[in-house]
């Protein structure tokens, strides 16, 4: 005979309510450790979805993702021509924020290296790849746009033509895809009044010395369109990446690089433990530290349930020790308790979380791992929960049931 | 433990505390009752019949004296079993003033434990168990919780868990204290019949005279002191007793 399970059925009303409880504070330890994963996976989701073997970033920078790095498109050129490099193309990522129907729409944009990269490789859920190489448009679906739909962002306007399911930036912002050069141009856009006074300062300028003076073509072209004056810089890019070839040695192929002087090179690896160990270490240790102490919180509470429910059946288990049961009866009854109180209320977490986290705005993600050692925790907080309670239940004296 | 009495208890004697705070609740107590033998034990409050009933039980061992259960020499002044609350559940049936059911578990699982406790396996506890409260009158009763039970079918039933061990002896401390005079004397018939049946050793502390009748022995009690009762001494405090039970 089960003596947790009689007893737990004869208080079935107290002993759900209080499992529920229970299995809502482990949800949220549950839940933390999801937020954690979440984090951790969104902010490897870009690095690892543009499959490159090794990021070229401005000279001495962390790369794009720690800080700002400009380099100038001409490094994708000679990248290409390194031995051991199969092909390389320009990575332009930055955020934006606009409004949307009075609404703050905040999304990270993308530059594909058109035509090398189309987005074949995103986590499509509706839609296609783009297909032109100007104003079309990949969305993660976190930012609300639906297939179809157009966006004005800079003085052009863009077409959804792709949506995507959890592609999002380390910040937790929806990712929206572009061509790079979409994407350069959304970057560096500016209003009309100020391309026109830019141009009459660089006329200004440009009378204010004597080539200016005695040549006026050069005049000319001063206040003429940027990108044809040669001694102006084009549109920078972020980070320039490359895929090795077959059996190319990855560490050679940076010596090589390295030797350049005007960029650093990580490999894909070395790229995302910068960003773990930059943007996102604070926010992992701190949701970490809040794990443990919502854990230690949850022990104390299941210990403090636990006792009470053996300080209730005091008498009970006076009157067993009286009929000669054995030490190991009572301890069976308060640990079975404890243990299935642990499991039930482990389970009502799960169950609860699964339908509560995909409602969260950021990413809550479960790993099987993340079960099976939350289910250790709740073993093992279980049995520590039920130590007072037994300790408690050996001190009672079997002559307690008579008086 | 063939034919030896279910308990001879002798010169027991129970000390509480030390120095200025000792009391004495026994003093050199000495009892036997055979197999099959109902004894009653009388004595105002505080003479020491609940202390007497804790020694013998094992529940609270005796500071001197010796107790011998089922011919099983389990007390011998300093010297105990190993494992008392073993011997007790294997050879000692308990009775007590409150019904003293476990509260989560309904009438027949609160006998099948005991069964259950001496090691027999579930389903033939719970036969024996069903068997026990058929025979006591409240098998109709077996799924009810102690809740929903009377006062006196609680008792049949703390008397159907006392005998699902088999026991050598079974100690009632005032069992009828919280029924009516007709439930009580229908309960301590309850035990005469079980003794006699089950060749079960029985003692019961009460205070009620009226049922004395019932009983094979009578034994008093007071300051501690235990000796078998004297007719004076009985209709002294309750009126007149069966006189072949009593001694001169």
């Amino acid at each position: 005979m089960n003596l947790a399970v009689r007893d737990i059925r004869h208080s079935l009303g107290r002993f759900v309510l209080t499992t529920i409880g229970v299995g809502m504070l482990l949800m949220v330890v549950l839940g933390m450790g999801g937020i954690y994963r979440g984090l951790v996976d969104d902010a490897l989701v870009v690095t690892r979805g543009v499959g490159a073997d090794i990021w070229v970033v401005q000279r001495d920078t962390r790369g794009p993702f720690a800080e700002v790095s400009r380099l100038p498109r001409s490094v994708v050129d000679r990248v290409t021509a390194v031995p051991g490099v199969r092909d390389a193309r320009e990575f332009v990522f930055h955020t934006i924020q606009r409004e949307r129907g009075g609404r703050p729409l905040r999304m990270g944009v993308l530059g594909l290296g058109w035509p090398t990269d189309k987005g074949e490789g995103l986590p499509l859920i509706a839609g296609r790849p783009l297909a032109q190489n100007h104003f079309e448009m990949i969305a993660d679906e976190s930012l609300g746009l639906a297939l179809g739909e157009r966006l004005q962002l800079g003085k052009d306007t863009y077409t959804v033509v792709g949506l995507t399911r959890w592609l999002v930036s380390s910040g937790g912002d929806g990712i929206a895809c572009f061509t790079s050069r979409d994407a350069q141009a959304i970057q560096f856009d500016e209003p009309g009044e100020s391309v026109r006074l830019e141009r009459q300062a660089r006329r200004g300028r440009a009378r204010g010395i004597d080539f200016g003076r005695t040549q006026p073509s050069v005049l000319e072209r001063a206040s003429g369109l940027s990108g044809r004056i040669a001694a102006l810089p084009g549109p920078a890019v972020s980070a320039v990446i490359a895929r090795l070839a077959p059996g190319a040695d990855a560490g050679e192929v940076q010596g090589i690089m390295d030797g350049w002087g005007d960029v650093t090179t990580y490999t894909a690896d070395q790229q995302e433990e910068l960003l773990l160990k930059g943007s996102v270490d604070r926010a992992r240790r701190q949701i970490l530290l809040f794990r443990v102490l919502l854990t230690i919180i949850s022990a104390v509470i299941m210990a403090l349930i636990i006792y009470t429910l053996t300080l209730d059946k005091l008498h009970p288990i006076a009157l067993l020790k009286l009929i000669g049961a054995p030490n190991h009866t009572i301890v069976g009854l308060i640990l079975q308790q404890s243990l299935i109180m642990g499991g039930l209320a482990f389970a009502v977490g799960y169950v609860i979380g699964l339908e509560l986290f995909p409602r969260f705005p950021r990413r809550v993600l479960v790993t099987n791992d993340d079960l099976l050692r939350v289910a250790g925790i709740v073993l093992v907080i279980s049995v520590f929960a039920s130590l007072l309670g037994i300790w408690k239940a050996m001190r009672v004296a079997p002559n307690e049931a008579i008086g | 433990m063939g034919d030896a009495p279910a308990l001879e208890a002798n010169g027991l004697t129970k000390v509480y505390g030390s120095g200025h705070t000792e009391v004495v609740a026994l003093r050199e107590a000495s009892m036997q009752v055979r197999r099959g033998e109902v004894a009653a034990l009388l004595g105002p409050s505080g003479a020491g019949k609940s202390t007497f009933l804790l020694c013998v039980g094992l529940i609270n061992p005796p500071t001197r004296g010796r107790v011998t259960i089922g011919g099983r020499a389990v007390i011998d002044g300093p010297r105990a079993l190993g494992d008392l609350r073993r011997f007790r559940r294997e050879h000692i049936g308990f009775v007590f003033q409150k019904s003293n059911l476990i509260p989560f578990l309904n009438a027949a699982d609160n006998v099948q434990i005991m069964g259950e406790l001496i090691g027999r396996p579930a389903a033939v506890a719970r036969r024996r168990a069903l068997e026990l409260l058929d025979a006591l009158g409240v098998g109709a009763r077996a799924r009810n919780m102690p809740t929903q039970l009377s006062g006196g079918e609680q008792q049949r039933v703390t008397v159907a868990r006392a005998l699902a061990n088999q026991p050598s002896l079974i100690l009632a401390d005032e069992p009828t204290a919280a029924l009516d005079s007709t439930r009580g004397r229908q309960v301590m018939e309850l035990f005469r019949d079980v003794a006699h049946t089950h060749g079960t050793g029985v003692i019961v502390v009460t205070h009620d005279h009226r049922a004395l009748d019932v009983f094979d022995t009578v034994y008093e009690m007071e300051d501690g002191m235990l000796r078998p009762a004297t007719r004076s001494g009985v209709e002294a405090s309750a009126g007149p007793a069966r006189e072949h039970r009593l001694l001169p």
